[in-house]
């Protein structure tokens, strides 16, 4: 009997040990390692030594390895931006998603539902089309530079989520996820539609660059694009971070958050904005690379538990993590040609959402 | 200082869901609110625990209108346990039961909200379920594992006044046995000077285990009092359209009261 307690009832101290407690300095671990070998791995060869001495000169250390100029410039122009690039946007997808899981309470929620990619997509298809004979439009693209793409594509990303944000408000409280998602469903049939219409009127030299920019690729990064994404993605990232508490009331439903103290009605605008806004930056960059923001929470839910104090981190080090390597993979598997890496990420992630679909592991 | 319904009325589409209710949730009792379906008893507990508006009336809570406390304040005086819950994300009975505890704390737990979670765990009977999957549980395994985190919530005495607890048909999912335990755990609650609202439908065990019961019928407040004052045949047969005789139980000599068939159509 004394035993069966022992074993059925565990004390304080059993309950209270974390899940996994060393995940996430493993994590971070992991991404170093995996950031290294994708330094080294392409048509120019970077063992670690050279990128050890490369990156340390940057900061005028001085360490007596010898690389090429070539070596130098490989490292520092193509592949340290595309891996900046894709930390951040993985990083970003992937806790996005694990947020909006939460909102939605439902694990299969993706960035993707919301309708932001897709409103992203229709903003920068739109600006690739229509910039040449709108006179306004290519006056103000011409201003913005290399910024324009990016800059329509949040646009585009962002009126979405004003018009999702301002349909999902009708209602009562607990039909409005519903709603949310509903509407989701609609904005984006309907600007995958008018995206569909634009490509259909494109020319030849217009579509390519669709087809790159639709697919996700992050084939175009350069520094350039850095403070941008630093700067939006920051304020966003700290955001999320400090609302893990609401993420796990939200768990339980709208009301019982508010049962425990959450003010659903401004609580709820800022979860969806501070997601939308992450979405939306993340695509802009790279396109839509889907599939992230559902399998990095999955994937560090298993690891550290669905709390969101430590899935959170965990996700969005995950993220990081499958895009890095995905990257990688993308570059080699087909070398010299590469693979669109939203291609990729879907291939994975299509039958990854049928696996958790057919598993009782969702729950209702 | 309790929680307080003053002509209490909430409309939907012209239908008066309650109509001018006025009743008292008071420390350390058991209120059962009983009726047949759709005589507003949900609504009432909605509306008390803040989810709904009311149309006219007022609600306080500890001498305050409800919508003068912070939702954070007021997380800390009340606990709500609805009827149906959803929670499809793998926590364990702990990390459920600690859930509880975050209107007391702005960061993570501290060691003093894992002990009142464990400690609630075991008033509920629930220990045994702490290490369990949340979403692996039977639905009365689920009951108790939530009665564990509502508890949690309002443990410790609050500044502010008495606390209260506010549950929608706890009993529901469970067995005899766990439904008598369930009343003896809210005795327990209530002697800690918690003043207890809960749905039931069962009248017998409304009667042995409340304090006093509140019979809700169309949105209206026919009767309020014990249950001896309350449970009449007269009475249940006007509300629930049952033929019932009452006698005194054999054992605790409260009302108990045998069903004999729907009340004759006239």
């Amino acid at each position: 009997m004394s035993e069966a307690i022992a074993a059925g009832a565990p004390p304080l101290a059993v309950l209270s040990r974390p899940r996994a407690p060393l995940a996430l300095p493993l994590l971070a671990g992991g991404l170093l390692l995996s950031l290294l070998a994708s330094a080294m791995t392409g048509p120019v060869a970077l063992p670690p030594a050279q990128v050890a001495g490369i990156l340390a000169a940057q900061f005028g250390i001085e360490t007596g390895i010898t690389y090429t100029p070539m070596q130098a410039g490989v490292l520092m122009e193509v592949r340290l931006p595309r891996l900046v690039l894709a930390v951040l946007v993985g990083f970003g997808m992937a806790l996005a998603g694990a947020a909006m899981q939460g909102l939605f309470r439902n694990p299969l929620a993706d960035p993707g539902i919301v309708g932001v990619s897709s409103g992203a997509a229709l903003g920068a298809v739109g600006w690739i089309v229509l910039a040449g004979q709108i006179p306004l439009l290519g006056a103000l693209g011409g201003w913005l530079g290399a910024y324009a793409l990016p800059a329509f594509a949040f646009l585009g990303g962002l009126l979405t989520t004003l018009v999702i944000y301002r349909l999902a408000g009708i209602g009562r409280p607990e039909a409005q996820t519903f709603m949310l998602l509903l509407a989701g469903v609609a904005i984006s049939a309907l600007t995958g539609a008018a995206t569909g219409l634009l490509t259909y009127i494109a020319n030849d030299e217009q579509l390519r660059s669709i087809t790159f920019w639709t697919m996700g690729s992050l084939g175009n990064a350069g520094w350039e694009q850095i403070p941008v994404l630093l700067l939006l993605m920051l304020p966003t990232t700290l955001g999320l971070f400090a609302l893990y508490r609401l993420l796990d009331a939200l768990l339980l439903g709208e009301t019982v958050a508010g049962h425990l103290g959450f003010d659903m009605r401004r609580a709820r605008p800022l979860l969806v904005v501070l997601t939308a806004l992450m979405v939306g930056t993340a695509v802009s960059m790279t396109g839509i690379i889907g599939f992230i923001g559902l399998m990095a929470p999955h994937i560090a839910r298993l690891i550290v538990g669905p709390g969101h104090r430590r899935l959170l981190p965990a996700a969005a080090l995950i993220g990081a993590l499958l895009l890095v390597v995905g990257d990688m993979v993308a570059r080699t598997l087909a070398s010299p040609a590469e693979i669109p890496i939203g291609i990729l990420t879907a291939l994975v992630g299509g039958p990854f959402f049928l696996f958790l679909l057919l598993s009782r592991r969702v729950g209702p | 200082m309790s929680l307080i319904a003053e002509t209490l009325s909430v409309h939907r589409s012209g239908r008066a869901l309650l109509d001018e209710v006025s009743l008292s949730v008071n420390p350390g009792e058991i209120l059962a609110l009983l009726g047949p379906n759709g005589a507003g008893k949900s609504t009432l507990i909605k509306a008390l625990s803040g989810d709904i508006g009311a149309d006219s009336g007022r609600r306080l809570l500890n001498g305050r209108p409800l919508e003068h406390w912070s939702s954070q304040a007021r997380a800390r005086q009340r606990a709500v346990l609805p009827q149906e819950l959803e929670l499809a994300f793998p926590f364990t009975g702990f990390e459920v039961a600690l859930l509880g505890r975050i209107p007391h704390h702005a960061g993570p737990p501290r060691p003093c909200d894992r002990e009142v979670a464990h400690e609630t765990l075991r008033v509920v009977d629930a220990l045994h379920l702490a290490r369990r999957t949340y979403t692996t549980l039977s639905g009365g395994e689920r009951a108790r594992v939530q009665l564990a985190r509502v508890l949690a919530q309002i443990w410790e005495p609050v500044e502010e006044g008495p606390r209260h607890l506010l549950l929608d048909e706890p009993t529901a999912p469970l067995d005899i046995a766990h439904q008598i335990g369930l009343m003896a755990t809210l005795r327990e609650i209530a002697a800690r000077g918690i003043g207890i609202l809960l749905i039931v439908h069962d009248l017998n065990l409304a009667a042995a285990w409340a304090d006093r019961i509140a019979l809700l019928h169309r949105g209206q407040l026919v009767a309020l009092g014990t249950p001896d004052e309350v449970l009449t045949p007269e009475r249940i047969h006007r509300v629930f359209d049952v033929r019932a005789t009452r006698a005194p139980h054999p054992v605790h000599g409260r009302p108990w009261i045998a069903f004999h068939g729907l009340a004759a159509v006239s």
